[in-house]
């Protein structure tokens, strides 16, 4: 296929993922504020969101401080912020429209209905708490359709993997951003005093990844923070966890490999990462900084990027 | 202006036997169904995407074609008849081009003038001598056709670089079997959707002799900002074919190829959207973005096809059209099946003239210009309007050809006082291969939703409808 149509599906997806995860860090984010201050300390939510969308420093360009107004404003519909919702939307229906050929049509029509329908969202806002809770409900179904129609109905070829790797690259990234925000509140029991504060923290950022009944289900304990922190990094049957999403990588890659019959450098590092995860335990990243160990997983994870779209997007 | 030709009505309450049914059908069906069905056409339409940009437009830079649900009938006898002027037509313009681009016998016998040739910014002298396969330089042509009246079919356009609207042509019928099913039970509507079929055909069978045994063909668009880009992507679609943009392609050692993500692989005939000024940054306009370097020397090389091919607007130009029925008769030795609308030639003084005289009565149209653009409808237009054309043409006559208006013939359509006659013409796309030229029956039926309005293009107002030919 044509290197620009892989790069295109490639971002589609890419941006498909990130809006989703931006609808949902601000859903999560509405509610942790909205309960009382005794719950959550003195941390500004609103600076994390920004944080964990990874557009805090140009935000302050702007504005002086973080609220809910700008900041919701600001990852939801500011046409200046290159990764708003708004822009992650429009940018999707852009790349849809010069990949149509290689879209399903019901791929397209969820994208193209969705940017439709958002229209006026765009040019009249959401004025009450319950418009925005409906826009942040209909971002994030969009997402859940694009993907359910990429699942059902693409031919599993070259298109339909490069357009997953988009998916899981982003959402790995997604997740290593809440954990590099959020990892004070994840440490060990030991070293940390623990108290009704975070639990509240704990559940947003479960929240922030659809988690929260898959880890009831999983340990069968109340939130514990390592426990969080295994789930994220290290489950493998959790979707959003950087262990399942490297498996995919490593999977999508492979079938591409073996389509194209050439392996490259994309196959060798994916596979460096999902190592690295699978011969991890929570001790060690504990003991090595789960800090560093974000940010290492984040920087390996952008080069990835790089490497596919040197390896076959230009 | 005579009253127009109406296709349903005659004058005294009859109906043309191809509308009866239709009549029948209108009748029973009450007006809130129609505009039901009205409606929900233009959802599909908005849903499915298909839209197009309208240039110097800030507010929306996509906009609908409005879609007319009354189909557009014709017989067959009537189609075969048009059919047949159709085919000669674009014969004899494939030999014009063949012709003026090696020996220009045309030329020499004086049926055309030189100076109309060479001193033409269409005219590309870099396809002197070039060979093209099978002599084939117009693979797609639209030939925009009117009627005045019940015998005759009359061009009023040769469209023979990169015509558009075919995709309006296979989605309207598509959109219509979906909302009128009843209807077309009711009626034997020859298919049109073998079109994409054909088009692959046409193309491949034009691929140069140094293509594989599976020659690779691929569509060219200029990308996702041009007014037809929906029609493009459809296209590929259909075809199956890849979509690419000129930074998709590169050229080595005169063999053109595309980037894929295994490397490149080789493209035999490229099915192009782009204009011959943006093809090549090195032969045309260097500030061409759109276009790949090096592709007119794999083209003279004769390793890649272009559809059409290139310097084919030296055979549609206005200046030109005048000629055709001359053009016609020369190459072919027959009457031309289909009438030309009666040109003045601004460049020659004496019709210059008459122009000048009969302004308010005539239709005045620029010989480069296209989209309904920079013409003036006299009947319609204010005196100071007219006096301003005036001057214009005075100042550069050559630039400009001058026809009767045309009461253009009228089909029933939906308006918001209900149905109405309102002005159509018909662009049929007709396909020339290495061994046959066909045409789908039917074509694009452009509509003038204004009040007594005759300009059709979509830029201005019109609408399209679904054009029918009747398998009798």
């Amino acid at each position: 296929m044509l290197s620009r149509t892989a790069e295109n599906l490639y971002w589609l997806a890419r941006y498909v993922e990130r809006a989703e995860y931006l609808a949902r860090t601000i859903d999560a984010t509405l509610r942790v504020t909205a309960l009382p201050a005794a719950y959550i300390g003195k941390t500004n939510e609103w600076d994390s969101a920004l944080l964990t969308a990874g557009v805090a420093a140009s935000f302050y360009q702007t504005y002086e401080e973080a609220n809910e107004h700008n900041v919701v404003e600001y990852l939801s519909f500011s046409p200046n912020n290159p990764s708003s919702i708004r822009n992650c939307i429009e940018a999707a229906r852009l790349n849809s429209r010069s990949v149509r050929t290689a879209l399903t049509s019901e791929m397209w029509d969820t994208i193209n209905s969705a940017w439709i329908e958002l229209q006026e969202v765009w040019s009249k806002g959401t004025s009450t708490r319950e418009d925005l809770a409906k826009f942040l409900r209909f971002v994030q179904e969009t997402s859940l359709r694009f993907d359910g129609s990429a699942y059902r109905t693409m031919l599993r070829n070259d298109a339909y993997w490069f357009s997953r790797m988009g998916v899981h690259i982003e959402r790995a990234d997604n997740t290593a951003r809440i954990l590099d925000v959020k990892y004070h509140v994840l440490l060990p029991e030991e070293e940390h005093v623990g108290g009704p504060l975070d639990f509240y923290q704990w559940s947003s950022i479960l929240r922030s990844v659809s988690a929260l009944t898959a880890y009831h289900w999983v340990y069968r304990e109340t939130l514990k923070p390592w426990l969080i922190a295994d789930l994220l990094i290290l489950n493998d049957t959790l979707p959003r966890s950087l262990a399942s999403c490297y498996g995919n990588l490593v999977r999508n890659l492979d079938q591409i490999g073996v389509a194209y019959g050439r392996q490259g450098p994309a196959q060798r590092h994916a596979r460096g990462i999902r190592n690295r995860l699978e011969h991890s335990n929570m001790n060690d990243i504990f003991q090595h900084g789960v800090h560093e160990f974000i940010q290492e997983f984040i920087a390996d994870n952008s080069r990835l990027g790089e490497i596919i779209t040197k390896q076959y997007l230009i | 202006m005579a009253v127009a030709f109406d296709e349903m009505n005659i004058p005294g309450g009859d109906l043309r036997p191809a509308y009866q049914e239709l009549a029948r059908w209108l009748k029973e069906t009450p007006a809130e169904a129609l505009e039901y069905r009205r409606q929900e056409a233009e959802l599909l339409f908005r849903r499915i995407g298909i839209t197009f940009a309208v240039y110097g437009d800030s507010e929306s830079t996509e906009r609908l074609i409005p879609f007319d649900v009354i189909p557009r009938i014709m017989s067959g006898k009537e189609w075969a008849l048009l059919e047949r002027g159709l085919k000669q037509r674009v014969r004899a313009l494939n030999m014009f081009l063949r012709d003026i681009y090696h020996g220009r016998d045309i030329l020499r016998a004086e049926v055309v003038p030189d100076d109309l040739i060479f001193q033409n910014p269409v005219f590309r002298p870099e396809m002197n001598g070039q060979q093209v396969p099978h002599d084939v330089y117009v693979h797609i042509a639209g030939i925009d056709i009117v009627r005045v009246d019940a015998e005759d079919f009359i061009v009023l356009e040769d469209n023979a670089r990169t015509p558009s609207g075919v995709s309006y042509m296979l989605e309207n019928r598509e959109i219509m079997m979906r909302l009128f099913p009843d209807l077309f039970a009711r009626h034997r509507v020859a298919p049109v959707e073998r079109y994409p079929d054909e088009l692959l055909a046409a193309l491949r069978s034009v691929a140069p002799q140094s293509a594989s045994g599976e020659p690779t063909v691929a569509l060219l668009t200029p990308g996702v900002y041009n007014s037809a880009y929906y029609e493009h992507s459809f296209l590929a679609d259909k075809l199956g074919i890849e979509l690419v943009e000129g930074r998709d392609l590169i050229v080595k050692n005169n063999e053109v190829f595309m980037r894929t993500t295994e490397g490149v692989k080789r493209v035999d005939v490229i099915y192009r959207r782009v204009d011959d000024d943006f093809l090549d940054p090195l032969t045309f306009r260097p500030d061409s973005v759109l276009g790949v370097p090096g592709l007119m020397s794999a083209y003279a090389a004769g390793n890649i096809t272009l559809a059409n091919a290139v310097g084919t607007g030296i055979a549609d130009d206005k200046a030109i059209y005048s000629y055709m029925p001359d053009i016609v008769k020369f190459y072919l030795g027959e009457e031309p099946i289909l009438k030309n609308v009666p040109t003045w030639r601004c460049r020659e003084p004496k019709d210059l003239a008459y122009v000048l005289d009969n302004l308010s009565e005539l239709v005045v149209k620029e010989v480069h210009g296209s989209g309904g653009y920079g013409m003036l409808i006299g009947p319609a237009a204010t005196k100071a309007t007219i006096e301003a054309f005036r001057e214009k043409l005075k100042r550069e006559p050559e630039g400009f050809i001058a026809q009767p208006t045309l009461a253009l013939s009228t089909c029933p359509t939906c308006t918001a006082s209900g149905l109405a006659p309102r002005h159509v013409d018909l662009r049929p796309f007709v396909l020339t291969g290495s061994k046959s030229t066909t045409i789908v029956p039917g074509g694009l039926t452009r509509v003038a939703l204004k009040e007594g309005s005759l300009v059709v293009n979509s830029s201005q107002g019109g609408g399209t409808k679904d054009t029918w030919i009747l398998d009798e």
